[in-house]
């Protein structure tokens, strides 16, 4: 292929990784923004959005077909199922602890990660699950670069949930509510908001997000398995600072950029697909080093 | 702590707390005259373990920096072994000291740009790092690839090879002893006090004209120096390493047993360690489902007891 079709195929596959790491990375930015805690258990709620999606379709493909038709409900059931656990992990382990060490938080939320995957493991015993579903290949095709319709819904349907979230956390008082907690929590309580509340929320929108990511990846990639989250994860929480933690535009634009950054990595010389995680957490480094506050955070001030 | 102790400013050594310590390790050193092979395998693994949250510690506890990724500097020691032996043909006792200033590159290379950083990019910094050590390992040629070195020579000290499992019972036993003793004179030092001051309030800490950078990189650096020895060791034990030892999985769990002990408290670090040690040998028989178990009981630590089970005075 010459050159400039090969750019345009890993920007068509970067496209669609980054919008699934931007919407893992927004549950992330979202929940850090609000209570500070780094949720390690995030990327296994998209690995458990994406059995619970597969659990659907395999359920009701019988009579609507392994289409659109399936998918949708699948994706929507699993989002609202996730939502809930998230809530649920919320009120159970983290909310306990909110005056505790940070530390103490922090290992709550591994041992949260731990239990998720190794549920998973239990249910399917390590196996790759075929996540199958009746959509073709057909699509358009640019030059040499063909692209199939089920990448632009998904690229589509993440960027409709983008929108759709920004819209909520800046025009509605649940949204107001958020950014308030995320600048003084005790200063909330004291206006009347219902912390607890408001934060629960925060948690059934991140994790409902991280369950549709989960359903358009298994879609996507066609397999699923219990360690899927583990790494995505990471690389959410990456795109997270890169975008400026916190800031919902800022976690959309770090996503899509890590996305990129990772498929036309592999194409540097030397770099290729097996390097090509050390290159992206590399970048972190020295992005983190000249810019700490990522792309649009906004630069925390120290109080004394 | 008694009055004498108090006068001469450092934590009491009674009569009978030294006799302790001599019946234990009296006890612990008569082990292996009646302790079978599996026993002897596990407890090695403890010491071993023990010495590793030891390192932790110093990071985790004593200077209060989150460390994800603290089996790359175990990587590090180990790999360092294996190449001086194995690659340059060198004697093993060799790895020792190369293995310590590979570490405290590593520790520099890791603390440096992380130094600014606020607490919870330090965990991601980290994390990153430990999984650039484990695929760099596992993609070049000289450290073996995904298979690993194997066929790492044993040593031999004062004329007697190491080659038995008892052998290295001792080797671990005495390298967690040198490492709680160090962990210990550390704790009680100048630098020690810096830690714990750091940790506290570092704005204070500064004010007072400590050098904050210099004594979290210290930190970082003699907390590798831990991981390096242990690893050089583990190489020799093993004779065989390969990457998927040092997965984040393994920074984790030697994490859990800093916190879950109770992290800046060198027993309770101990006692960390052998429990993430022998706990999942107690629940082998559940199979699959022990790590399952182990999650849910470090779920209900955190939440009973959020700063360990044996957790630090806070003076």
């Amino acid at each position: 292929m010459p050159l400039y079709e090969v750019l345009l195929q890993q920007l068509a596959n970067g496209l669609i990784l980054g919008s699934f790491y931007a919407l893992v990375a927004l549950g992330y930015s979202m929940v850090y923004g609000v209570i500070k805690l780094l949720n390690f258990a995030h990327g296994d709620l998209y690995m458990v959005g994406a059995f619970a999606g597969f659990g659907v379709l395999s359920l009701i493909s019988g009579w609507v077909g392994g289409g659109w038709g399936g998918i949708v409900p699948a994706i929507l059931f699993s989002m609202l199922a996730v939502g809930v656990l998230g809530v649920i992990i919320d009120r159970v382990a983290y909310r306990p602890l909110r005056e505790a060490p940070k530390l103490s938080v922090l290992i709550t939320a591994l041992a949260v990660s731990m239990l998720l995957e190794n549920v998973a493991l239990a249910f399917t015993g390590g196996q790759y699950t075929a996540f199958t579903t009746s959509l073709g290949f057909a699509g358009i095709n640019l030059g040499m670069v063909h692209v199939t319709w089920t990448q632009m819904v998904l690229v589509g349907t993440s960027v409709v949930l983008m929108v759709v979230l920004e819209l909520f956390v800046s025009g509605t008082r649940h949204g107001k509510a958020m950014r308030a907690i995320a600048i003084d929590q005790d200063a909330c309580r004291l206006m009347g908001i219902d912390v607890d509340r408001t934060i629960a929320l925060t948690f059934l929108i991140g994790s409902a997000l991280a369950a549709a990511a989960g359903v358009l990846a298994g879609v996507y990639y066609g397999s699923i398995n219990f360690f899927m989250g583990f790494l995505i994860g990471l690389k959410a929480f990456t795109a997270a600072v890169i975008g400026g933690i916190g800031s919902i535009p800022g976690a959309m634009l770090g996503g899509i950029l890590l996305g990129l950054l990772e498929a036309f990595g592999t194409q540097i010389p030397g770099v290729g697909s097996e390097w090509k995680d050390v290159f992206v957490f590399a970048f972190l480094i020295l992005f983190l080093v000249f810019r700490p506050t990522g792309l649009l955070g906004q630069p925390e001030v120290e109080r004394m | 702590m008694s009055e004498a102790a108090v006068r001469l400013g450092r934590p009491g050594w009674s009569i009978r707390r030294a006799l302790g310590v001599v019946v234990l390790l009296a006890a612990l050193a008569a082990v292996p005259g009646f302790a079978n092979n599996y026993y002897l395998e596990v407890l090695s693994e403890a010491w071993f373990y023990v010495l590793l949250c030891l390192g932790l510690n110093i990071v985790v506890g004593f200077a209060g920096l989150l460390d994800l990724g603290y089996a790359a500097f175990f990587a590090v020691g180990a790999y360092t072994a294996g190449i001086v032996t194995l690659r340059l043909g060198l004697s093993f006792w060799l790895s020792l000291p190369i293995s310590v200033v590979a570490a405290s590159i590593a520790g520099v290379i890791i603390g440096g740009p992380t130094l600014r950083l606020r607490s919870d990019y330090l965990a991601i910094v980290t994390l990153g790092f430990g999984e650039m050590v484990r695929i760099s390992v596992r993609n070049l040629a000289v450290t073996g690839g995904a298979s690993g070195l194997v066929g790492i020579e044993r040593p031999t000290l004062f004329g007697y090879h190491l080659d038995s499992i008892g052998a290295y019972y001792y080797v671990f036993l005495l390298l967690a002893v040198l490492g709680v003793v160090a962990s210990h004179r550390l704790e009680n030092s100048r630098i020690g006090r810096a830690w714990k001051y750091v940790r506290s309030d570092e704005d204070a800490a500064r004010a007072m004209g400590i050098n904050h950078a210099m004594v979290k990189l210290a930190a970082y650096i003699l907390g590798a120096i831990f991981a390096a020895i242990g690893g050089c060791f583990y190489a020799a034990k093993m004779t065989a390493i390969s990457p998927e030892t040092f997965t984040f999985n393994q920074s984790l769990l030697i994490l859990l047993g800093v916190v879950l002990g109770g992290r800046g408290k060198i027993p309770g670090v101990i006692l960390g360690a052998l429990v993430i040690v022998i706990f999942p040998e107690l629940f082998r028989d559940v199979g699959s489902m022990r790590m399952l178990v182990f999650a849910i009981s470090l779920l209900l630590i955190m939440l009973f007891r959020p700063a360990g089970i044996w957790p630090e005075k806070w003076r």
